[in-house]
């Protein structure tokens, strides 16, 4: 989120498309109804299905799964020419006014580029003119035909309604209806959130769904001010806290990056990272990546870490590929290539694509090791449980070791929200029987390794021998000693750079934040965008003072938000070109004529001057980006693509199928479907009765949902012939299952490019152990192909077909 | 101290309580003629569920289930997304899902409304039961059921113009909803609106909940909805659980939510007869029911049982026509 879940209850009108808040965050949807009940706001819902949330809105557009692009850029044409555009921000934060290079060009769906050999483009037509100072040469008037603003206007000039209506299904009026909602909060005293979640992101093209929202929230002049922003919901307690650790394979702690081959050495690696401004006089904070970089190689390797070995940058892998994101480690465990495989806290038997391969791929394994507080499917993957696990387990010989793990309310530590909040928890109970500490385990798994490595040696043992581990207990590192180096401490006297005679830190202290960290190898830091999360002051993430002065929503005493306790991402935007507030009564930051102040931490230096420096200080530019150059391996804008299995060809460009860019391994394009074989866009999603695959462990949450299910419209289940609560079975290329139907007004059937689309929805939360009813879920049919730029699977649109069964069967005894 | 939790979300008393409900409280008592006035009357207390707040998520359910420690049945899917299938005697709420269309707009509207006792003012249950004190009424407006001295006749069903209670098949007595009296009478409002993320169940006094309506009234009128209003039925007295409809003129577009609930004539009668051979005859019923019980069988209503009673109803207060 840019902005907090608190911060909600300051818009005037929530738009939740690619998500579902009241299903799957009943708890965060509650600021939705504070800003329906406290300032009249209205809520729009744009869903294949009439959703819970659609239930409370105040208007639903129904729209096929997979064409969000399309409705969002006929938004913003929408909003362009009827002049609802917040001019003044739009000019000034914005590139729109930046000269892009003359080869660049977009068209029959493809940007210029394309190779369909290596599935990719060459962008070096994606960029910016830059002048002989080596900044980029922009048109202030925006007259200029190759500015930013120029194409942008020409990339949207198809997306008009009725070209909305024939790719999305969406009645035109229901369309025009959302976009003059949306387009009224252009005013600077009128504000739209946007909610999204995995409707936006489990698509082949997920992150330009997700990017068509920001670029029309730009335009509207909704990032950086109360009530406004992009805000991901994000689907689990603690994911936002996964990434923010660099829990994938291409990252580091705080975003910083994995080094590739091309990285021989440090020098190498950091002169592709440490960006410079594009324009005269802004941030590009990452100017400052190297000490972030050296602090966390001294977090990890102390005094091994040293200027004489490049901090140790050699200790750190490199990646011999973009990412080992879940679906290559998968394919490469299909493939033979994988000996051992460590599963803590994740059920990927359910969770990833395509389940017959994930079995398939578990039982080539050696051995597999699962750290989870519940008896979950995967490590149970070799039992046969009949139609729900038809697998014969004398014929798998992969070795399972479950290890209980303890579950958050058994364990200190904290959780990092959707709005960047990290919460501290206490243990409220004991943990059961054998479960102990995932800590605890990791340790140990550690402690044992080092000691073989110490005595036997190995390839290359130093990274293990020389990592510092440095607890009280080597056995069982406690949540507050990580929590400590995460935020990072002074290793030797830091002297204060303005008075070289005064000591700033004292060895051995903790820094106050991230702007203490130091390139020299004088500071250690676990996770840069964290500290000040565990600094001199304490614990600030157990902090619990709900004082909200004016009720702005920012909530500064309560918990730590990262980065530097900032709750709302460039605020310094809710501020006009002169630093006063856009919309006075929404202040959050305002210029005194010497610095920012306000009720947020600025999102700028203190001292910048409003008129000379940018808000978006991340980005080389100082302005946010309308179009993001070679960043995005899809395209710099964002462009209709239909999903790798669509019911209707992609009308730009018929021969294209998904995304053109998308990684596709070879042996899963035999199991793309087609829609004559498989004529039902399906999608896939989650019942707030349930959490993932955790609650139907729960005898009350499976009395409140007992039993899988799909869902189908009246009209095609008067096709199909199906009853309601009868039984079907439902199959893609990849798979088949058996559930129960029901048949629901909810879904409609969509008019698409001429043609009827029946929409299959299938809830996933059944599998084949815990108190529910056995049954499956919809990783079972959908396809193993990730989204371009991330790899994030696309469940959210492929096709299926569907008829009347019977029912599953047990395995028999 | 106040006599009733004036809400639902502040945290409770750190400190241990006495019991703030006691027998001194009762304003009526099942199959008694002669109650004490109480000394006091508490300031009577409404659940304020507000449909169009309401997102469907189960909270007060699951809620429910946990504070009451019943155990509800893993069940099947049958087509809907209302689950149990039904109130019973582990679940006394329900979240009731209709699909309707609004012929006026074309729209779909998905009608989600929390089932459960309504805490009449006027109760049938109370009115039907022939038990000496198995069904008791505060002054506060709650009605509660007291399980000893319940003999599972099922003539509260009857009585119910909601058809709410549920005879246990484990040992056949009556239940359903509280209103959490046992948390009200330590300064705890209802579970079910202490666990509602948005806030769709509130507890305080009527008055309160009547001045908070008024609020979610005029908002929902503002966008659109002209016959939004408070679900407070006169038929039964009042009700003491209350609904904000955005519908209110056709209520039984909820899920048959009684257009205009009243305690059945039948039941009428039988309170006018209470007052001069009614003793004599729950003596008769209250006794078929222990024999019942003896033998290990769900106190059912019979149709025999039934007509016993009509005619027992017949005989001391004169037929009358169900209006």
């Amino acid at each position: 989120m840019t902005n907090s879940w608190t911060d909600i209850k300051n818009t005037d009108l929530v738009v939740v498309m690619g998500g579902n808040a009241a299903e799957a965050h009943p708890c965060g949807f509650k600021w939705v109804t504070e800003a329906k009940a406290n300032r009249g706001a209205k809520l729009i819902v744009v869903d294949p299905r009439y959703t819970r949330t659609a239930s409370v809105s105040d208007y639903y557009a129904p729209i096929r799964q997979g064409t969000d692009i399309a409705f969002l850029n006929g938004v913003m044409k929408y909003c362009i020419d009827n002049d609802k555009v917040q001019w003044e921000y739009m000019k000034a934060f914005t590139n729109a006014s930046y000269i892009v290079k003359d080869g660049f060009g977009y068209k029959d769906g493809l940007f210029t580029g394309y190779d369909p050999e290596k599935r990719d483009y060459d962008k070096s037509t994606w960029d910016y003119v830059l002048g002989d100072d080596g900044f980029v040469t922009t048109d202030p008037t925006l007259q200029n035909p190759r500015c930013v603003w120029n194409l942008l206007k020409e990339h949207l000039a198809p997306y008009t309604p009725e070209m909305v209506e024939r790719i999305c299904g969406t009645p035109k009026d229901k369309f025009l209806k959302v976009a003059e909602m949306i387009s009224e909060c252009s005013s600077p005293t009128k504000t739209m959130t946007s909610m999204y979640a995995l409707g936006w992101t489990q698509h082949s093209y997920g992150s330009q769904n997700i990017r068509a929202m920001a670029m029309l929230q730009l335009i509207l002049g909704n990032i950086g001010v109360r009530g406004g922003g992009m805000n991901a919901l994000r689907g689990h307690s603690n994911i936002q806290g996964l990434t923010d650790l660099g829990l994938m394979s291409h990252l580091l702690t705080g975003y910083l990056t994995m080094p590739t081959e091309k990285d021989v050495d440090f020098t190498t690696y950091m002169s592709t990272r440490q960006f410079k401004p594009l324009r005269p006089g802004q941030t590009s904070y990452w100017q400052n990546y190297r000490k972030f970089m050296v602090s966390f190689q001294k977090a990890m390797w102390g005094d091994a870490a040293r200027a004489d070995n490049d901090w140790a940058f050699n200790y750190i892998p490199k990646l011999d590929v973009p990412s080992y994101d879940v679906l290559r480690m998968f394919e490469l465990m299909y493939q033979g290539k994988v000996n051992g495989y460590i599963c803590q806290g994740f059920n990927p038997l359910l969770a990833f694509p395509n389940r017959d391969k994930n079995t398939e791929a578990l039982s080539k394994l050696k051995w597999l090791i699962t750290m989870d507080p519940l008896e979950t499917e995967t490590a149970r993957f070799w039992e046969n449980h009949g139609d729900f696990n038809p697998v014969d387990t004398v014929s798998i010989q992969t070795e399972v070791f479950q290890l209980p793990t303890t579950c958050f309310a058994e364990e200190d530590g904290s959780l990092t929200n959707s709005g960047r909040w990290l919460q501290w928890h206490w243990a409220g109970g004991t943990p059961p029987g054998e479960a102990q500490h995932d800590t605890y385990i990791i340790a140990q798994i550690f402690l044992r390794m080092r000691e073989l490595y110490r005595k036997e040696g190995g390839a290359f043992p130093d990274p293990i021998l020389n990592m510092s581990w440095d607890y009280a207990d080597p056995n069982e590192p406690t949540a507050e000693e990580l929590a400590k180096e995460i935020n990072g401490r002074a290793l030797t006297d830091l002297m204060d750079p303005t008075d070289p005679t005064k000591v700033q830190v004292a060895a051995g202290k903790q820094v106050l934040n991230f702007s203490q960290l130091r390139d020299d190898g004088s500071t250690m830091c676990g996770c840069w965008i964290y500290s000040g999360n565990f600094n001199e002051q304490g614990n600030n993430m157990a902090r619990r003072d709900n004082h909200d002065p004016d009720d702005t929503g920012a909530y500064l005493g309560w918990s730590f938000a990262w980065p530097l306790n900032r709750r709302t991402l460039y605020n310094r935007a809710s501020a006009d070109l002169q630093g006063r507030p856009w919309d006075p009564s929404r202040k959050l930051l305002e210029w005194d004529g010497s610095k920012w102040t306000g009720y947020d931490i600025p999102d700028i230096a203190p001292t910048a001057k409003p008129e000379d420096v940018g808000p978006f200080i991340m980005n080389q530019e100082g302005t946010a980006r309308l179009f993001t150059r070679g960043m995005m391996r899809d395209g710099p804008f964002p462009a209709h693509m239909e999903p790798f299995e669509s019911p209707v060809a992609n009308v730009f460009n018929p021969e294209m199928r998904g995304n053109p860019v998308s990684r596709v391994f070879e042996t899963d394009v035999a199991q793309m479907g087609l829609s004559d074989e498989f004529p039902y866009a399906a999608t896939s999603y989650r019942l707030t009765e349930h959490f993932h695959y955790w609650t139907k462990h729960n005898r009350v949450n499976s009395a409140l949902q007992p039993e899988f299910f799909v869902e189908i419209s009246e009209e095609l289940a008067k096709e199909k012939n199906i009853g309601n609560g009868g039984w079907v079975r439902v199959w893609s290329k990849r798979g088949s299952v058996k559930a129960k139907a029901v048949v629901t007004k909810r879904i409609r059937p969509l008019m698409c490019d001429g043609k009827p689309v029946h929409v299959v929805g299938i809830p996933l939360h059944w599998g084949f152990t815990g108190s529910a009813k056995k049954g499956f879920g919809p990783n079972s049919l959908a396809p193993f192909v990730g989204d371009a730029n991330i790899e994030t699977p696309e469940y959210k649109a492929f096709l299926v077909n569907i008829e009347p069964s019977t029912a599953p069967q047990e395995a028999t005894v | 101290m106040m006599d009733s939790p004036r809400t639902a979300v502040s945290n409770p008393p750190v400190q241990p309580m006495e019991s703030n409900l006691t027998e001194r409280d009762l304003i009526r008592r099942s199959a008694t003629s002669e109650l004490p006035t109480p000394e006091r009357q508490l300031t009577p207390v409404a659940k304020l569920i507000d449909v169009s707040k309401c997102i469907g998520c189960k909270a007060c359910q699951s809620a429910c289930v946990e504070w009451n420690d019943t155990h509800p049945e893993i069940g099947a899917n049958v087509g809907y997304y209302t689950n149990p299938h039904d109130l019973t005697e582990d679940m006394f709420t329900l979240m009731r899902f209709t699909e309707w269309v609004n012929p006026e707009t074309d729209n779909l509207e998905w009608l989600i409304r929390k089932d459960g006792c309504m805490h009449c003012a006027d109760p049938g249950c109370l009115k039907a039961c022939p038990a000496p004190g198995a069904i008791v009424q505060y002054s506060n407006g709650i009605v509660d059921f007291v399980h000893e001295n319940c003999i599972g006749c099922g003539y509260c069903i009857k009585g119910c113009p909601f058809n709410i209670p549920r005879i246990s098949k484990v040992d056949h007595r009556a239940y359903k909803c509280t209103l959490c009296s046992d948390r009200v009478a330590v300064g705890q409002g209802p579970a079910c609106a202490k666990a509602c993320p948005t806030q769709a169940i509130v507890f305080g006094t009527k008055e309160d909940m009547k001045k908070h309506a008024d609020d979610r009234i005029a908002d929902l009128k503002s966008r659109g909805y002209a016959n939004a209003g408070l679900y407070d039925p006169p038929g039964v007295g009042g009700t003491h659980v209350m609904y904000v409809l955005h519908h209110n003129d056709k209520p039984h577009i909820y899920a048959d939510l009684p257009d205009d609930p009243k305690i059945s004539g039948v039941v009428q009668a039988w309170k006018g007869v209470t007052k001069y051979t009614g003793l004599a005859a729950m003596g008769l019923v209250a006794a078929g029911a222990i024999l019942h019980g003896v033998f290990g069988r769900a106190n059912r209503v019979q149709p025999e049982d039934e007509e016993n009673a009509e005619k027992l109803v017949d005989s001391a207060a004169g037929h009358r026509e169900d209006a």
